[in-house]
């Protein structure tokens, strides 16, 4: 069985958030990239599926800063193979033009299951999910919580609003978007993912040209309208404690 | 291609969702603008009654059994054959765990652009969208091809899509559903939980930034003092530290209580989308630019941990409570 989980850098949002010059796109100067949690989720399912009844796992990611330590880090949970993709994913990149790039490097594994994060904070056309599964002509299941892989097909938990859960079986070859790994992805010390950068070996693959079309045209980017924005307190703790036990008790609480 | 704006009706077990109405909100603003009809689209089996309050010109029902259920080769089918027939100037689908399967598929199938996280429309008629977890506006051009949408709640109010008659009521035929590639099983019901966390009205809900579980001994003894229970953001839950049961948020529970008083909880669009209803929003946080103070009432930029202490002390004396 081969399991590809596709993993995408998206801004920290810890971090202040800046708008370029132009309006249109953010200021990347600064930004700090990280892994987009729900693809890290997305990875850990894939180690989680081969431990259980054995895969072989790649791990495919753009290549910006911070695709490598992404990429030792999943080798040292047990992935096998380390895949790069180089192209241009700064600017105006979108997930149109990524999930059409990254077809034929996927077509190239041979998959039988593509596991990616159900969608990143960046998304503006759609998550890379559903996109993939149409370009591979395979179905999608996002929102998934929960995978067993039986004979040919996958039973994975779908989750809707209220806790409810549905649970769909889905014949492979298929992609699926991932909400959560059944367990939440396991932490690595620094020396063992510097151990795996001595013997891991990443491969490269060079992606077609990006061919945009299906994103949409940003216009202008900005930060919310603060019209509405809270009353804050200011202060120290007892200062702030002081005043939330106001508003306790004028609204009846205390 | 018209100028007709359709609305993927979203609807589970018999019930259209909230969502549903805010989309056919969204739907009447764009359709002042590009001139054309709003048109709900409901797929499914024995569901017409569900467009009964729908502010909709016309509702276009495609009954058939295999669409009983939202699975999403089917419906994807379907609604493939349809918007590629009818042409209309855009057609909006919910950011949900259905409309985010639909809308991504279709745009790959039929070629056609694709907006999503759609908060409002502008006085133009332009798509805004919110990213980055609610910290940045997106602005778009409406491309001048049928678009597809997903749209999140908060520009829209559930009011603005209901009306008191019935809407025209279109039949459409199924297209062939058959060697399906996605079947549902079964529903496996919520866990029921030691507490309702939709009854409660209290609530210390607690985000990423209680940082590791033993912190939760904290938010458990703010939350008896002042008579409510602990809730969570999806983090806390993800880490196995809470119960599903306890989980505010898009796939989790929608709360309205009296107050809701937040520690490290950013507010992303997931969660925010939860807690409307509630009657106060109290947000702490350190990250002034948190979305959560867009829609708190109070807001207090701290470490809970600096807060905890002095506000836990604070409250068991005026509650009486050693």
């Amino acid at each position: 069985m081969n399991i590809v989980a596709l993993f995408k850098l998206v801004p920290d949002l810890v971090e202040e958030l800046e708008i370029d010059g132009n309006g249109t796109a953010l200021n990347m100067d600064f930004l700090r990239l990280i892994i987009n949690e729900f693809d890290d989720h997305a990875i850990e399912q894939a180690i989680l599926l081969k431990e259980r009844g054995g895969a072989q796992v790649s791990i495919l990611g753009p290549d910006i800063e911070g695709v490598e330590d992404v990429l030792y880090t999943a080798a040292s949970k047990g992935a096998d193979r380390l895949i790069k993709l180089t192209g241009d994913f700064q600017g105006k990149a979108n997930n149109h033009a990524m999930a059409r790039a990254v077809t034929s490097a996927l077509k190239e594994l041979q998959p039988d299951l593509i596991l990616t994060g159900v969608q990143a904070n960046t998304d503006l056309d759609g998550s890379l999910g559903p996109l993939l599964a149409e370009y591979l002509d395979m179905p999608y299941v996002g929102y998934v919580s929960g995978v067993k892989v039986a004979d040919g097909k996958v039973i994975t938990r779908k989750e809707y609003p209220g806790g409810l859960v549905a649970e769909m079986e889905i014949k492979l070859p298929a992609v699926l978007g991932i909400q959560a790994a059944e367990q939440p992805p396991r932490y690595i010390a620094v020396a063992k993912v510097r151990q795996a950068m001595k013997t891991a070996t990443i491969e490269v693959r060079t992606l077609a040209e990006s061919d945009l079309s299906g994103g949409s045209t940003i216009r202008r980017m900005f930060k919310p309208e603060a019209g509405t924005r809270a009353e804050m307190i200011e202060g120290s703790a007892e200062e702030v404690t002081t005043r939330l036990l106001d508003i306790f008790k004028e609204i009846g609480v205390l | 291609m018209n100028q007709d704006i359709y609305v993927v009706i979203e609807h589970l077990r018999g019930q259209a969702a909230d969502i549903s109405y805010i989309m056919l909100g969204g739907a009447r603003a764009l359709a002042q603008k590009t001139g054309g009809e709003v048109v709900a689209v409901l797929l499914g089996h024995n569901v017409q009654s569900l467009v009964n309050n729908m502010s909709a010109d016309k509702v276009l029902v495609v009954d058939h059994p295999a669409l009983a259920e939202f699975t999403s080769d089917a419906y994807q089918k379907t609604l493939a054959g349809l918007i590629a027939e009818k042409e209309p100037r855009a057609v909006l689908f919910a950011s949900s765990s259905i409309g985010a399967d639909l809308s991504g598929v279709l745009s790959a199938r039929l070629n056609l652009p694709l907006i999503s996280s759609c908060q409002r429309f502008s006085a133009d008629g332009r798509p805004i969208s919110q990213i980055c977890g609610g910290k940045i506006m997106v602005e778009s051009d409406l491309p001048e091809v049928t678009t597809l949408l997903t749209m999140i709640p908060g520009g829209y109010k559930p009011e603005e899509g209901q009306s008191g008659k019935t809407p025209e009521i279109i039949k459409m035929d199924a297209p062939a559903l058959d060697d399906l590639r996605v079947t549902l099983k079964q529903y496996i019901e919520a866990e029921a939980g030691d507490v309702d966390i939709s009854k409660e009205p209290i609530l210390v809900s607690v985000g990423r930034g209680i940082q590791t579980q033993d912190n939760l001994e904290l938010a458990e003894e703010l939350a008896k003092a002042l008579g409510g229970v602990v809730s969570a953001s999806r983090p806390v839950v993800d880490q196995g530290w809470m119960p599903t049961s306890r989980l505010v948020g898009k796939s989790g529970k929608t709360v309205k209580p009296k107050v809701y008083l937040t520690l490290g909880i950013s507010g992303a669009p997931e969660h925010a989308e939860a807690i409307m209803g509630s009657e106060m929003i109290i947000a702490i946080n350190t990250d002034p630019a948190a979305p959560i103070f867009d829609i708190a009432r109070y807001g207090a930029v701290i470490d809970m941990f600096d807060l905890f202490e002095v506000l836990i002390a604070k409250v068991k004396e005026t509650q009486g409570i050693r």
